[in-house]
């Protein structure tokens, strides 16, 4: 592993006795001792912490930024207030997503946070088609999540009891100003936290003192994700998937759809509005395997026992420990995206039911 | 009981030989989530695939170590796959097969070896 990039944080990941793994050219902690079900189990019961320094953070300066952004994205961005965070797309001329992120409005700069696989590609972009990119390459990035973990962090940075899901605020712990969201990637209330490098380690070792905290690796935070019902870039959404396709029409506001006031004006809007307007022909779904064995990635999904051709795949799949039973997500024709549709995914050469069922899989508990 | 590369371990049980994982595979899979027995009264031969665990991380499967028959399973891992963490080289057995030539065991590796196999 000598060519993978390391974060701040990875002697202490040693230290905990995580198990490093390759991802997007970093060495980072797939899981801990306690196992990934337990990990999972931790954080939806108590508060994780996870270290995502390998994610792209970038700062967008001037008074242009967000007009300009708005030129990469089918998303409001003018209108996003201050101190509040959004999920937006890159997408390409063809319509398809080149990568999904996070946008914060906080105050004199927007701050994105882009996932780790696609952040050379990212700031690339944004530097080709804006004028104030700014990479950060001197912060780590934690995520503190699940139903204690406000409790745990309030310890420390007492502020965050008024933040409500999706507010960014600079608050100050021990004279450094951390860059915290209400947010995060496992459907539990929770916080990312960007802290310099210097006093990375410091801040984890702090709340990882407490109680209610644990540290949780890549596999948990995988489980965590899909029973959530969120999209893993390079899987679930590609070049090859427009937002329609993606289900993510939640994401594109009137203001930039057909008849907005900012209608269009982002790469690939013909197609996009398009499928916003007509309906994709086909469509992201949740899918319960109806037996014990789990659809990983790649699962071709057959709409009889004995059907000839494939009618779509599986994108993300596994066990998840909250729901007890194998969850997955993948596209089907929208003539099939039906909740309780009934289709066939195969495994191993046999053809085992499974049924398109709502997205999350479980309740999210974010603090609105 | 006799082990085998492929992290599997065999123990003599009469005219039978029990299949399992070592407890160092069940600990590099971590958390089984579902195992897929065979059929009783299959005929195998040694490298067929015999059992499939899923585990949180991966599938991975479970070879036919010798030729034999396979003449009963384990039915509880079935219900519990967790048993494959909790007790991989007691309750969580896979299989049982009747061999045709028992000495054929007797090309794999003892305890003492398979534990420096894996050092």
């Amino acid at each position: 592993m000598t060519d993978l990039n390391r974060t701040c944080l990875y002697d202490l990941h040693l230290e905990t006795g995580a198990k490093m793994v390759p991802f997007a050219g970093y060495e980072m902690p797939v899981q801990y001792p306690m196992g990934v079900m337990g990990e999972h189990t931790h954080t939806r019961t108590k508060a994780g912490l996870f270290d995502v320094s390998h994610m792209g953070q970038v700062i967008l300066r001037g008074p242009d930024a967000a007009a300009q952004l708005e030129a990469l994205v089918p998303v409001n961005i003018q209108g996003l207030a201050e101190g509040r965070q959004r999920y937006a797309l890159f997408t390409n001329d063809q319509g398809g997503i080149m990568d999904d992120l996070m946008v914060a409005n906080r105050g004199d700069h927007l701050f994105v946070v882009v996932n780790a696989a696609c952040k050379d590609a990212d700031i690339a972009h944004m530097q080709a088609h804006l004028t104030g990119v700014e990479p950060i390459t001197d912060r780590a990035l934690i995520a503190l999540q699940g139903p204690d973990a406000e409790t745990a962090l309030a310890r420390l940075v007492p502020g965050v009891t008024d933040m409500r899901f999706m507010d960014v605020a600079t608050l100050d712990w021990d004279g450094t100003a951390l860059w915290i969201s209400r947010s995060g990637y496992t459907g539990e209330d929770g916080f990312e936290i960007s802290v310099p490098d210097t006093r990375a380690e410091r801040l984890c070792r702090a709340l990882l003192e407490m109680d209610e905290v644990m540290p949780i690796g890549l596999g948990a935070r995988d489980s965590l994700r899909l029973e959530a019902g969120l999209c893993l870039y390079g899987h679930d959404i590609t070049t090859d998937t427009t937002p329609s396709e993606g289900n993510l029409n939640w994401a594109i506001q009137k203001i930039r759809r057909t008849g907005g006031a900012r209608e269009g004006g982002f790469p690939g809007a013909e197609r996009i509005l398009k499928d916003l307007a007509d309906g994709p022909s086909r469509l992201r779904v949740g899918l319960l395997p109806q037996t014990r064995a789990p659809m990983r990635e790649g699962t071709p999904l057959f709409a009889s026992a004995d059907g000839d051709a494939p009618i779509g795949a599986i994108t993300s799949g596994g066990f998840g420990p909250s729901v007890g039973a194998p969850i997955s997500m993948g596209y089907v024709p929208v003539a099939l995206s039906e909740i309780g549709t009934k289709l066939f995914g195969e495994v191993r050469g046999k053809r085992l039911p499974v049924t398109v069922a709502p997205l999350p899989f479980r309740p999210s508990t974010y603090r609105k | 009981m006799k082990f085998t590369e492929d992290h599997e371990w065999l123990k003599v049980d009469g005219d039978l030989i029990v299949v399992g994982i070592t407890a160092h595979a069940a600990e590099q899979l971590g958390d089984v989530v579902f195992v897929e027995l065979p059929e009783p009264e299959t005929q195998v031969t040694k490298g067929d695939e015999a059992s499939v665990i899923e585990s949180v991380k991966a599938a991975s499967d479970i070879l036919a170590p010798l030729d034999g028959e396979i003449v009963a399973v384990n039915d509880a891992l079935a219900d519990n796959p967790g048993l494959v963490n909790e007790d991989p080289q007691g309750d969580a057995w896979f299989f049982k097969m009747k061999i045709d030539d028992m000495s054929a065991l007797d090309e794999y590796m003892s305890e003492d070896q398979y534990n420096e196999f894996i050092a």
